[in-house]
């Protein structure tokens, strides 16, 4: 099911939480929306799945104008952070429940939701644990039932709101790989909630980067790592360090000296980089500035480097090094970016 | 498994208390407060009853006047608890749910009971509902006070605190996204109450209902103005245990005591062991 988000606003007590968001989610898209928190993700989730109604704006499912449908017409499958399983009912029950609601009109037999249940067990890899309680799981587990109970109804969408938040970090790993070959098998349209940037790069088709209430960049995980379009993904997206530039006859100034990078028109603005687009250079047009810190980061080694700003707080940028030659501490570092961007003021 | 066979077989051990002291101080003196304030009181009223003799006792006991008495108090109580149970669970429901002007004065209003002498409540009811009192007056001829029925009314009266006081912090504690991930399954209000919240609440439910029951089974201040205290209709045991101390009759007063004793014991265990049941089950919320 294809999704179109038109100019939607929500405010809460006259606190803007999304201005004017749009955004065009293709069938069979796995999506994600990250930012920090604040930024209105979790908003713009509970938007499209009617639990909250917005402001101004329009959502529509396909051709259907969705926006003041009820959650429950939505038909659209809900997972949340922390699973808000029915705590009362056996794994069987809670993954049966939606489809035990349903006016008796459209309810499948008892031996049909049986099978159904039994089948999404299966598709969960939680086939024997039906007539275990919530609380005989592990996280893992319920967040797995949470999947299969939002599953059973056969939504015509997969909203997850932080779906492995409350996780840790091994288990995570997992379910994001396991989320992934879920979404592969059954092409479900997903969007889902996350605040961790590798989550989302690894595993979504489209990345929506949001701060502010705001949509920042669209884009696949290449997009938005490589060719950042706001100062705001730079930053938040991998690491990467800023100095204030300014660009005279197509020469990059920094304090007004060159640094061995032109670019066309003249500006001022914010120079970034990340640290692995940095090479040493023995050049005297170059930023240079005095090592604080160095360490070992897997596979690499990054050095901090402070800057002086004419008796102000140092700039302090990061660098990669090459793991063979150490760099003193204290001591003297050229460099120059390779692939830079400069956001102009 | 044979780590579990050992320490099924050892039984019962003193839990290892941590290494933060107290342990002996508080069970001491928790169990001499015990024993001044309930064990020795009630060893006594059995040890009266003894002086009975096991026929004395029986034949108290298949009184037909006693027998009347302890199907009134139980009767009425186990009526009043569910009365309470049901409106007692709306009470805290629109207390906690809803903000409207003067909800925090019908907040405190619950606890009423709590504090006022029961038998002014009981004056007050029996005023009220006597067949020439305001209300009372409006049922005619059909008489609520000095039947059963205002019987059940005071204790209806006494009870609620105890409900509403058990089923509203569990009801503030109920997850927002329960309910949410019950709308986005296609439930609507009504069974997301019914099948999703109401089985969460079951254990304060019934904490509220088995507190609310043992208060009644107990009132009698309030009671006795409102009953009409006509014996084998509208007589209660505890009126009954007073009647017989008046009449100097202690081993008749503390038979029908220990049988109130044993009938209110049995009753509390059996919904201790339910509440203990569906706390395995659903987990400790």
């Amino acid at each position: 099911m294809e999704v179109k988000i038109n100019n939607i606003r929500k405010e809460f007590d006259r606190f803007a939480a999304l201005h004017d968001v749009s955004l065009n989610i293709a069938s069979g898209e796995l999506i994600a929306l990250l930012g920090p928190s604040g930024s209105g993700k979790t908003t713009l989730l509970r938007l499209i799945a009617g639990l909250d109604f917005p402001t101004a704006g329009q959502i529509f499912f396909g051709e259907e104008d969705a926006s003041h449908h009820s959650v429950q017409d939505r038909n659209v499958g809900f997972v949340f952070q922390h699973y808000a399983l029915f705590r009362h009912m056996t794994v069987a029950q809670n993954i049966g429940f939606g489809l035990k609601v349903r006016p008796s009109a459209s309810r499948p037999p008892k031996s049909e939701i049986k099978k159904r249940v039994s089948d999404l067990l299966d598709m969960v890899q939680l086939s024997g644990l039906e007539n275990r309680y919530p609380n005989q799981l592990s996280g893992g587990q319920r967040q797995r039932v949470a999947l299969a109970r939002a599953m059973a109804i056969e939504p015509r969408i997969l909203l997850l709101d932080e779906p492995f938040g409350a996780l840790d970090a091994k288990v995570r790993k997992e379910l994001r790989r396991w989320l992934r070959e879920f979404h592969d098998r059954t092409g479900h349209t997903t969007v889902f909630v996350t605040h961790d940037q590798e989550e989302a790069l690894e595993l979504a088709d489209r990345v929506v980067v949001m701060s502010q209430g705001k949509i920042e960049q669209v884009g696949s995980a290449d997009d938005v790592y490589d060719r950042p379009q706001s100062p705001f993904v730079f930053s938040f997206i991998g690491e990467s360090s800023h100095l204030p530039v300014e660009v005279k006859d197509g020469a990059v100034l920094f304090q007004g000296e060159p640094i061995g990078i032109s670019q066309g028109s003249d500006s001022a603005g914010d120079l970034f980089f990340r640290p692995e687009d940095v090479v040493l250079t023995d050049e005297r047009e170059a930023l240079s500035g005095k090592v604080t810190a160095s360490r070992r980061l897997a596979g690499t080694r990054i050095a901090e480097i402070d800057i002086a700003n004419n008796g102000h707080a140092p700039f302090h940028v990061e660098v990669e090094v090459p793991l063979h030659a150490p760099i003193e501490l204290g001591s003297e570092a050229r460099f120059r970016p390779t692939r830079w961007k400069i956001f102009t003021k | 498994m044979t780590a579990s066979a050992t320490a099924s077989k050892a039984g019962w051990r003193l839990k290892q208390p941590s290494i933060i002291p107290g342990f002996g101080l508080t069970l001491g003196f928790s169990l001499a407060y015990l024993s001044l304030i309930i064990l020795i009181p009630i060893a006594g009223l059995l040890w009266r009853t003894a002086d009975l003799g096991w026929s004395g006792f029986l034949a108290i006991l298949s009184d037909e006047r006693t027998i009347r008495a302890l199907y009134i108090s139980f009767g009425t109580a186990f009526i009043a608890a569910l009365v309470n149970v049901v409106f007692g669970t709306l009470l805290a429901w629109v207390l906690t749910r809803y903000r409207f002007p003067g909800r925090r004065l019908i907040d405190a209003m619950v606890d009423l009971p709590f504090a006022l002498p029961t038998a002014v409540a009981g004056i007050a009811f029996a005023s009220l509902y006597a067949p020439n009192g305001w209300i009372g007056s409006l049922f005619m001829p059909f008489r609520i006070a000095f039947t059963p029925i205002g019987i059940v009314i005071a204790l209806i009266f006494i009870g609620l605190p105890f409900v509403v006081r058990t089923v509203q912090p569990i009801m503030e504690e109920i997850d927002r996204e329960v309910e949410e991930a019950a709308a986005t399954l296609g439930a609507n209000r009504f069974q997301t109450i019914f099948n999703v919240l109401l089985p969460g609440l079951t254990p304060a439910l019934l904490t509220g209902f088995a507190l609310a029951f043992a208060r009644g089974v107990g009132e009698y201040g309030s009671v006795i103005f409102i009953a009409g205290n006509i014996p084998y209709v509208s007589e209660i045991a505890p009126l009954l245990i007073v009647i017989r101390l008046e009449e100097f009759n202690y081993a008749g007063a503390t038979a029908i005591a220990t049988i109130m004793l044993l009938i209110s014991f049995a009753m509390l265990l059996v919904i201790n062991l339910i509440q203990a049941w569906s706390r395995k089950r659903y987990g400790n919320v």
